[in-house]
C-alpha cells in the first residue's frame, strides 16, 4: 500500500529551529500537511481537532514532555494506533527502552540527517 | 596565637574538644590554665574559619558571577537561534529559486540546502546543553544562597564586597569580549558618535 503523502504530520519540538528543519525535510519527501506543536500538552490539543497519519516528536519538553505525550496518544479512542517516531537528544539504553515500553514506533538520536529520517519514515510508514 | 590553615580542619577541631572535654573531667589534676589555653586554641579555629568564609566573598557567587556567567549563555542561545534562523530562511529562498531550474540544477541545490539544514541541528543540541549548564550554575546558586543564610549572622561584616582589580594596560583594558544585547552600543550610535568626534 502507498504511502499517503497528504496525510496530517505533526511535528512537536520545543526549539524553533528544530521545528523548521523537520518541516523543511518533511517537505522535501513529499510531505505538505504539516502541523506544530512546541510541547506534548499543545500537540494534544491538536488531536482535538484532526487526526494524524503520523507523529514526530522530541522527547525533552515542558511542561509536558515527548514520552508524556506518547503514553497519552497511545490511550486516544481515535488515534491510539498513529505512527509516532521519537527524535531526541536523549541516546541513553533506558530512554529507548523506556520509549518502546510506551509503544513508540521509531528512534532518532539527535543530530540526524535527511537520509536517516527517511529510513525511519520508511520503516514505520512503508516506502514511498 | 596563629593557627596554620592545614591544622584548620574538622579533626583538629575535634581533637580539641576531646582533649577539653578529658582535661574538664580530671579537673582536679589540670591547671585551669591548661584548660583555658585549649578553649582559646578551638575559639581561634573557629575565627580563623569565620574569616577565611568571609574572605572567599561567596554572596557575590550568586549575587554576580552566577547570574552573569547565566546571562551570557543566554545571549549565546539566542544569539544562535537567531543565526540558525537567518541561515534556514536563506535555505528558503534557495530551495524556492530551484524550483524554476532545470533537474540537475535542482537537484544540486536542493541536496546542498539539506545537507545545511542538518548542519543546522546543532542550535537545537547545543541550546539543550547550554540549558543544563545553567540550571546546574542556578543549583550551585540556590546552595550558596541557603549556606550564607545559615552563615549570615555568624560572619564578621568587616568584608568589603570583593572588587576585581583590572590590572591589564594600555590597549589590552580595551579587550572585553562581546557586550550582551542591552548593554552594547548600536552602530547607528557609533556612526553618530564617530561624526561627532570627528
Amino acid at each position: 500500500m502507498s504511502v499517503d503523502k497528504n496525510m496530517n504530520v505533526l511535528i512537536v519540538d520545543d526549539y524553533k529551529t528544530m521545528l523548521r528543519i523537520i518541516g523543511n525535510l518533511l517537505k522535501q519527501l513529499g510531505f505538505n500537511n504539516v502541523d506544530e506543536a512546541t510541547d506534548g500538552s499543545m500537540a494534544l490539543e491538536k488531536f482535538k481537532n484532526k487526526d494524524y497519519g503520523l507523529v514526530i516528536s522530541d522527547w525533552n519538553m515542558e511542561p509536558m514532555s515527548g514520552l508524556d505525550l506518547l503514553k497519552h496518544v497511545r490511550q486516544l479512542p481515535s488515534n491510539a494506533n498513529v505512527p509516532f517516531v521519537m527524535v531526541t537528544a536523549e541516546s541513553k539504553t533506558e530512554n529507548v527502552i523506556a520509549a518502546k515500553q510506551a509503544g513508540v514506533s521509531n528512534y532518532i538520536v539527535k543530530p540526524f540527517n535527511a537520509e536517516t529520517l527517511k529510513t525511519k519514515l520508511v520503516s514505520v510508514l512503508g516506502e514511498f | 596565637m596563629d593557627i596554620p590553615k592545614k591544622e584548620i580542619g574538622r579533626d583538629k577541631v575535634i581533637n580539641l574538644i576531646n582533649s577539653v572535654i578529658e582535661k574538664v573531667g580530671a579537673a582536679g589534676e589540670i591547671s585551669r590554665e591548661h584548660i583555658y589555653a585549649e578553649l582559646k586554641d578551638l575559639h581561634d579555629i573557629i575565627e580563623a574559619t569565620r574569616a577565611d568564609i568571609n574572605a572567599t566573598h561567596a554572596m557575590d557567587i550568586s549575587g554576580t558571577h552566577i547570574p552573569i556567567a547565566t546571562d551570557e549563555l543566554d545571549a549565546v542561545v539566542a544569539a544562535t537561534e537567531a543565526a540558525t534562523g537567518t541561515i534556514m530562511d536563506s535555505c528558503d529562498a534557495v530551495t524556492e529559486y530551484a524550483e524554476n531550474l532545470d533537474s540537475a540544477h535542482k537537484d544540486f541545490l536542493v541536496s546542498e540546502v539539506t545537507k545545511i539544514l542538518e548542519a543546522c541541528s546543532f542550535q537545537d543540541i547545543t541550546g539543550q546543553r547550554i540549558t543544563k549548564v545553567v540550571k546546574s550554575l542556578k543549583a550551585i546558586d540556590e546552595k550558596v544562597t541557603l549556606l550564607m543564610g545559615v552563615l549570615k549572622d555568624k560572619l564578621p561584616t568587616s568584608a568589603e564586597p570583593e572588587t576585581v582589580e583590572d590590572t591589564r594596560t594600555g590597549d589590552a583594558r580595551l579587550l572585553n569580549g562581546p557586550q550582551m544585547p542591552d548593554k552594547a552600543i548600536s552602530q547607528a550610535d557609533i556612526d553618530k558618535l564617530l561624526e561627532d568626534l570627528f
